[in-house]
């Protein structure tokens, strides 16, 4: 069994674990490459359906191709579709690009809180297929399992979590007090009030994130690629924040070359994420705190 | 591509030089980024400290910005050859759930020895750890030959002590290599300073390991995860899923589930966006149709007839290893899960605890304490399947669930004499031979608006059950679902004439009700039937015909000590549309009644 295959089998084992176990699942998508590889994992995962929610967190400030690509991939694949935001933050004007917030308080407003928030069953808007607009979800109900598309090679806090990582009553992460977790045998049972954050890639790198989009024909985002101009972006986020690489990568497969021996293999994945750089620790500090 | 890599861990007494090893791997297979040692060297210098290469560790663990390669739980190198990812880095918050989650799914092991100290108390508790485990790939290093003078004495005495041990745990270390990790001798390069060492060097052991390695022998074995039908989404297939452990499934084989002991052929592989391969083999996420419609759920163990069956029992001994702060106690309830199926056990006997450390054996006792390990006799709620260690290591392993954290692991042994009780065989001879028709259970529930269930209306005596019992039936007849109430005394007159006045029959009289309950819930019916003071030894013998997530228990009247947990409790002779209109919604809630 080819590396690939062999991480591809044990996340599909973990998203059909999620979805015997957890009555209120919900799948986190940034639009990114790897939570669009996970989005197609979960469609092999159920011969070609996705039995649950994805949620994306916008928080206004993404960049607009991922929104129509967000909301084109929605009414091809027939999504379940919830968008939340922090809309009072927003209309406050409380955020970095408005100049009245650091990048990590930004970070923690218009991420953190409105997961959590959209977590818990506020403020959510759902996608309607026969109108093609977004609503405000009937009846919401808490997310007790969050899959989400984080690797353990991204940064150093996310090493430290688990397959199945459970979250406290106000979504933090308790992270030197995890239970084992071997045999594939996951933390699956979880007290009243808490979560589950459910971590299907953990182990896959950015190469393989690649290799699999390569391998698979995997629709992805047009920011990742060259489009002619020599630039195109590494890792996806808010654009005040996210800055595209110089590259000339047109392809899935031109990137694939470029991570393992172009220009760069040794430089970091987020090192276009601004956030990651404000503050030593911060991402970590944002994790424990319920942040992606 | 990218080939997969070797996932290490380090584990050995503390002191004995776990982190300096990792360290200096890192340095001498010029994993760190440029400058780092010669930073690190200088910061030694200002500061007075001798330098040590464990302070790498810290130093990257510390850079997060940085990220090329370094993570703080896990560290990655890479050799001519390979990458190599360490889980569960030595000096990361040393806590043994953190070892015991990396070194599951590691590849390989290095036990780290210290030289002058020798084996200590950790290097035997996870010598005997990687063993129970599985990791199936270990190496010895023993560490600090600088500081016994590079003596070839000292090394054959230790590796000598070392090969003992792991000998009584079943493990075969693929070699032991005299190291001095500060010194850098032997572990990339090869020493000038043990001349007498002919063997390889560490990093040489490691290259030969295998990444990935799988058993795909033996007969095959999945564990049903789920099984699909997404009719909502137009699709009409009814998909059993799972992860292959061991064997291959082709289309036209016959599959047997345990524990139920239900068969069918399989119709057609399934895969998305397909087209489905020919045959699944060990390791596959898998899915596949059946021809014949029969009800099955999650927890089944899938096998294949013809080839050796998985065991059957309710009774085991097992080797368990107890990671909760709450000890273990004879006598308590927890949650087992094995494969995918969970079911209550309790520890019925503590053969005799085992202290890792020292492989020392203390007889009985009433409780298995943090860290330790015990041979204990189990019991489990229901039957489950499974395979004994040393047949299929993959299928014999389960985890235990104390407050809803995994806090120990067993291995099954043997399954005990008496293992499954005479009316359990019965149902799995009636399973075995059981002949469904065309339509499944999921068809009859969409026409239906409901999924079969059996309702059981109990309580004291006079309680009011029949009154509440009836609304219901009227209730739900009213809303169109397929509904009968059976009175006790219809079963009791009729098919239970024959034992009714016999003493000791009570066993007899559930086992005959459940065996109804279950034909009808086959039928597609919700059955609704009352019973004076149900016990939790009544509620599992009809277990045993009828599964128990299809059994909803409504208890009227003041509880009694030893009653069955009950879905829904009310007092005595509420008022009957009250009753009803609280298990209705209940019913809905739990999905048993579509809206």
């Amino acid at each position: 069994m080819s590396h690939l295959d062999a991480l591809e089998r044990t996340s599909i084992h973990i998203l059909r674990e999620a979805y015997a176990n957890f009555k209120s699942l919900c799948m986190l998508w940034s639009i990114g490459k790897d939570s669009t590889v996970l989005l197609w994992l979960a469609r092999k995962a159920f011969f070609g359906h996705v039995p649950f929610p994805l949620v994306h967190i916008d928080t206004s400030f993404k960049i607009p191709e991922m929104v129509e690509y967000r909301d084109r991939l929605t009414r091809e694949w027939r999504l379940t579709m919830i968008v939340g935001r922090n809309e009072e933050a927003l209309k406050a004007k409380r955020s970095f690009p408005d100049g009245t917030l650091e990048r990590i308080a930004c970070c923690r407003a218009l991420k953190t809180d409105a997961l959590t928030a959209t977590l818990a069953g506020r403020g959510r808007m759902i996608y309607n297929h026969e109108t093609g607009r977004y609503e405000p979800e009937r009846d919401p109900v808490p997310f007790t399992g969050v899959i989400a598309g984080i690797r353990a090679d991204e940064e150093g806090s996310r090493s430290k979590e688990r397959y199945f990582s459970p979250r406290g009553p106000a979504s933090e992460w308790r992270v030197g007090d995890q239970p084992p977790e071997f045999w594939e045998q996951f933390k699956t049972e979880f007290a009243p009030g808490t979560h589950v954050r459910i971590h299907p890639l953990l182990d896959w790198s950015e190469i393989n994130i690649w290799e699999y989009i390569a391998r698979e024909k995997i629709p992805t985002v047009s920011l990742y690629y060259n489009q002619g101009n020599g630039m195109r972006y590494r890792s996806l986020g808010c654009w005040p924040c996210t800055f595209p690489i110089s590259s000339m990568s047109r392809t899935p497969g031109e990137i694939v070359e470029e991570l393992r021996s172009g220009a760069l293999s040794r430089i970091a994945e987020r090192s276009g994420r601004a956030q990651d750089k404000d503050d030593d620790g911060g991402l970590e500090t944002l994790r424990r705190e319920g942040y992606m | 591509m990218d080939a997969a890599p070797l996932r290490l861990v380090v584990a050995g007494h503390v002191d004995h030089g776990k982190s300096t090893l990792v360290g200096r791997l890192l340095a001498d297979t010029h994993a760190l980024p440029e400058g780092k040692v010669e930073a690190i060297r200088a910061y030694c210098d200002r500061n007075a400290k001798p330098f040590e290469y464990a302070f790498l560790l810290d130093a990257l663990r510390d850079e997060r910005s940085q990220g090329i390669t370094i993570e703080s739980a896990r560290i990655h190198f890479r050799s001519a050859t390979r990458r190599y990812v360490i889980l569960d880095a030595p000096g990361h918050i040393e806590f043994l759930r953190n070892m015991v989650t990396g070194a599951a799914r590691a590849d390989a092991a290095i036990l780290v020895i210290d030289a002058v100290e020798g084996m200590r108390e950790n290097s035997r508790r996870h010598g005997w750890l990687l063993s129970f485990l599985g990791v199936p790939q270990i190496v010895v290093a023993v560490n600090k030959m600088d500081l016994v003078g590079y003596d070839a004495a000292v090394f054959e005495r230790i590796a000598e002590e070392c090969r003992r041990f792991l000998e009584q745990v079943s493990v075969a270390a693929a070699a032991f290599v005299p190291v001095s990790a500060m010194r850098g001798d032997n572990l990339v390069r090869r020493s000038e300073t043990m001349p007498w060492c002919a063997g390889p060097t560490l990093l040489e052991v490691l290259e030969r390991f295998e990444a990935n390695v799988s058993a795909t022998g033996g007969p095959f074995r999945m564990p049903v995860q789920d099984i699909y039908r997404f009719s909502r989404h137009g699709d009409p297939r009814r998909i059993v899923a799972g992860t292959v452990l061991s064997g291959s499934l082709s289309p036209g084989d016959e599959v047997v589930f345990y524990p139920s002991n239900k068969r069918s052929f399989v119709a057609s592989l399934e895969a998305f966006p397909g087209p489905a391969p020919e045959r699944y083999g060990a390791g596959d996420a898998a899915g596949f149709t059946m021809t014949e419609q029969i009800y099955i759920t999650r927890g089944e163990l899938a096998a294949k007839a013809g080839e050796r069956p998985p065991v059957v029992a309710d009774r085991f001994r097992a080797e368990i290893f107890w990671l909760g702060r709450a000890p273990l106690e004879v006598g308590r309830e927890y949650l087992l899960k094995i494969g995918t199926a969970r079911c209550p056990m309790q520890t019925e006997r503590i053969v005799r605890r085992l202290d890792a450390a020292v492989l020392e054996v203390k007889e009985g006792g009433n409780a298995v304490e943090r860290n330790e390990a015990a041979e204990c006799e189990v019991r489990t709620a229901r039957p489950i399947a499974f395979d004994v260690v040393g047949v299929d290591e993959r299928t014999s392993r389960f985890v235990i669930v104390d407050d809803f954290d995994i806090c120990g692991g067993g291995v099954i042994r043997e399954a005990m004499s008496g293992e499954t009780s005479h009316p359990y065989r019965q149902v799995m001879a009636r399973n075995y031979h059981w002949a469904a028709g065309r339509i499944d259970r999921d068809l009859r529930a969409e026409r239906h608006g409901h999924r079969p269930h059996l309702v059981i209306v109990t309580g004291a005596k006079d309680a009011g059950k029949k009154a509440v019992a009836r609304e219901l039936e009227s209730r739900l007849f009213a809303e169109g679902r397929l509904v009968f109430f059976m009175g006790i005394a219809n079963l009791l007159y009729g098919m239970d004439a024959d034992i009714k006045d016999m003493p000791g029959t009570r066993d007899e009289h559930m086992r005959r009700l459940g065996e109804l309950a279950n034909i009808l819930l086959e039928a597609g019916h919700i059955l609704i039937v009352t019973a004076i003071g149900l016990t939790d030894a009544d509620r599992a013998l009809i277990e045993r015909s009828v599964p128990g997530d299809q059994i909803f228990v409504v208890w009227i009247g003041e509880e009694v000590p030893g009653a069955a947990g009950a879905d829904l409790c009310f007092s005595a002779h509420v008022a009957r549309e009250i009753a009803v209109g609280r298990i209705v919604e209940v019913l809905r809630d739990r999905g048993i009644l579509f809206s």
